[in-house]
């Protein structure tokens, strides 16, 4: 069985179905992409996956079921959701925000660590670290995202848009760091981007949506050198 | 000038009360973004709870304390049972059932009580260890014990976990679940605490106004005025503004319209405050980039 396991999602925002049977699957250490236009429900995936909206269909993490579990027993299980927006907690400084991603690490010493570990990877957080966080410009507080996430010990991590809104240069280093904590913190990622060539980079397995289905699946390589998907996404 | 200090020192122990209910009412307001007009009388029923205890025997502090456990655990239980349902109903829904609450427990306590006013005790030395005409030892009393309560709420927003999931719960419910918050006991938790720290600003006040089912009407009145002149956003800012409106309640008394416009006083500083500057004093306008 594999580490995170979705079988025939469907999703509801009132009686407006988003999703129409998604089956889709992520290997443990892995990361995989799921690429699509506006409304393909990529979003709505990552919100599914938490608890966030009303579902049908199962969703497995480890062996264990998600489906029909409050939002913050789910995050207890290591998943932390780098949500669409960022998240931030506006009103609280830099480090309050990371103390909150801490929230379910009881030991203060793990927090401490935790602490410094994020700090290594985003120095800029750590100049920030007293300052509201509704201050901070939008690739800081994506920097703060992702740091938040971290904070949580997570095991599994999903990606909604890091790349929204940010300056090239931003997000090639932002990406550089995803990659980094993959591969040095063996957390698993789950990446929703509109960037398809950036994302495909990054991951190594990709999922292609249109309005709520799975049209293609596959490795990375593999559909980037797809000819359709080449030309309505890669745009080449 | 003696006269002016009295009536501004006594205007600080009034003021204390409405601070309290104004800072219970913000933070309802900031958890769920609605007034709760029922603040008032659910710190009556606090206080007849503990009028009780104590015509039942037990010690002063004694009933004090447990008065306010058991007003934590009806807070919380007034959101499970009442709010949590209506969570997303509109606001008329609310302003309706807080009305129903209001109604409820002054009822509630007419039934158990009787109107008729009963006396409650100050826990305060009938004599200060000084002399002085300035002051009264109960409404010096009433200064220390909110005081005391407010450094403690203090303490527990700004430093502690709980504090800030609170606070981060209140303000961004969808990003504090993403953490594992657990926004729903959060609430419960606010409401608790709300609850408390009315039970504390009735069982204060009592001893002045003296206890009967209607006894917090003009005091709330005051209380909100705090809250809005302080700022709803603001918990600190609410506090000031209900000692602010103590000392102005007896300033504008003394000097300028006499007792029997007290009332009309505070409805006076509501609707011009939310006229002129919505926010508050104190309100603050966040800053954020996107």
């Amino acid at each position: 069985m594999a580490f995170l396991e979705v079988k025939g999602l469907e999703a509801f925002y009132g009686h407006t179905q988003a999703l129409h049977g998604l089956d889709f699957e992520l290997e443990e250490g892995g990361i995989t992409t799921i690429l699509g236009a506006n409304g393909a429900g990529k979003t709505t995936t990552l919100r599914s996956i938490c608890g966030m909206v009303r579902i049908n269909g199962s969703i497995s993490f480890d062996g264990g079921a998600l489906d029909g579990q409050a939002t913050e027993n789910i995050v207890r299980k290591g998943i932390a959701h780098v949500p669409e927006g960022r998240g931030t907690f506006v009103r609280v400084t830099t480090e309050e925000n990371l103390r909150l991603g801490a929230y379910t690490v009881k030991n203060s010493k793990a927090i401490a660590n935790g602490m410094e570990r994020v700090y290594g990877y985003f120095p800029r957080l750590k100049e920030r670290r007293n300052q509201q966080a509704g201050t901070l410009s939008g690739g800081e507080q994506q920097m703060l995202a992702v740091g938040r996430a971290l904070m949580l010990q997570p095991r599994l991590m999903l990606l909604d848009e890091p790349s929204f809104g940010l300056a090239p240069l931003i997000v090639k280093e932002l990406f550089e760091i995803l990659h980094t904590i993959n591969r040095e913190e063996k957390v698993s990622m789950l990446l929703v981007e509109q960037n398809a060539t950036l994302a495909l980079n990054l991951a190594d397995h990709a999922y292609l949506l249109e309005t709520g289905r799975v049209v293609m699946s596959g490795t990375s390589d593999d559909i980037a050198s797809d000819e359709s998907v080449r030309q309505s996404y890669l745009g080449y | 000038m003696d006269q002016f200090l009295q009536q501004t020192l006594s205007g600080l122990a009034n003021g204390a009360i409405y601070a309290s209910l104004a800072l219970a009412v913000v933070m309802i307001y900031q958890a769920i973004d609605h007034f709760n007009f029922a603040q008032g009388e659910m710190a009556m029923f606090s206080t007849f709870i503990a009028w009780q205890l104590i015509a039942w025997g037990a010690p002063y502090w004694v009933a004090f304390l447990v008065c306010l456990a058991i007003s934590f655990i009806g807070g919380m239980a007034i959101e499970r049972i009442i709010f949590a349902p209506i969570h997303d109903a509109p606001a008329l829904s609310h302003v309706v059932v807080f009305i129903a609450l209001t109604l409820i427990f002054n009822a509630m306590a007419g039934f158990t009580w009787e109107f008729t006013i009963k006396e409650f005790p100050s826990p305060f030395p009938a004599e200060l260890p000084f002399k002085t005409t300035l002051i009264g030892p109960h409404e010096l009393g009433i200064v220390g014990i909110t005081l005391i309560m407010l450094g403690l709420i203090y303490v527990f927003f700004r430093f502690t976990p709980v504090g800030l999931a609170m606070r981060a719960a209140a303000a961004s419910p969808d990003s504090a679940l993403l953490v594992g918050i657990s926004v729903k006991k959060m609430l419960g938790l606010g409401w608790g605490l709300a609850a408390a720290i009315g039970a504390v600003a009735g069982m204060m006040i009592a001893p002045v106004v003296f206890l009967e089912p209607n006894m917090m009407l003009g005091i709330l009145l005051y209380g909100f005025a705090g809250a809005v002149v302080g700022g709803l956003t603001s918990p600190g800012g609410a506090v000031v503004g209900g000692f602010l409106m103590g000392v102005l309640e007896n300033l504008a008394g003394a000097y300028v319209i006499g007792s029997e416009l007290k009332l009309t006083f505070a409805l006076v500083v509501i609707v011009t405050v939310l006229l002129f500057r919505p926010a508050g004093l104190f309100g603050r306008v966040v800053v954020q980039r996107v």
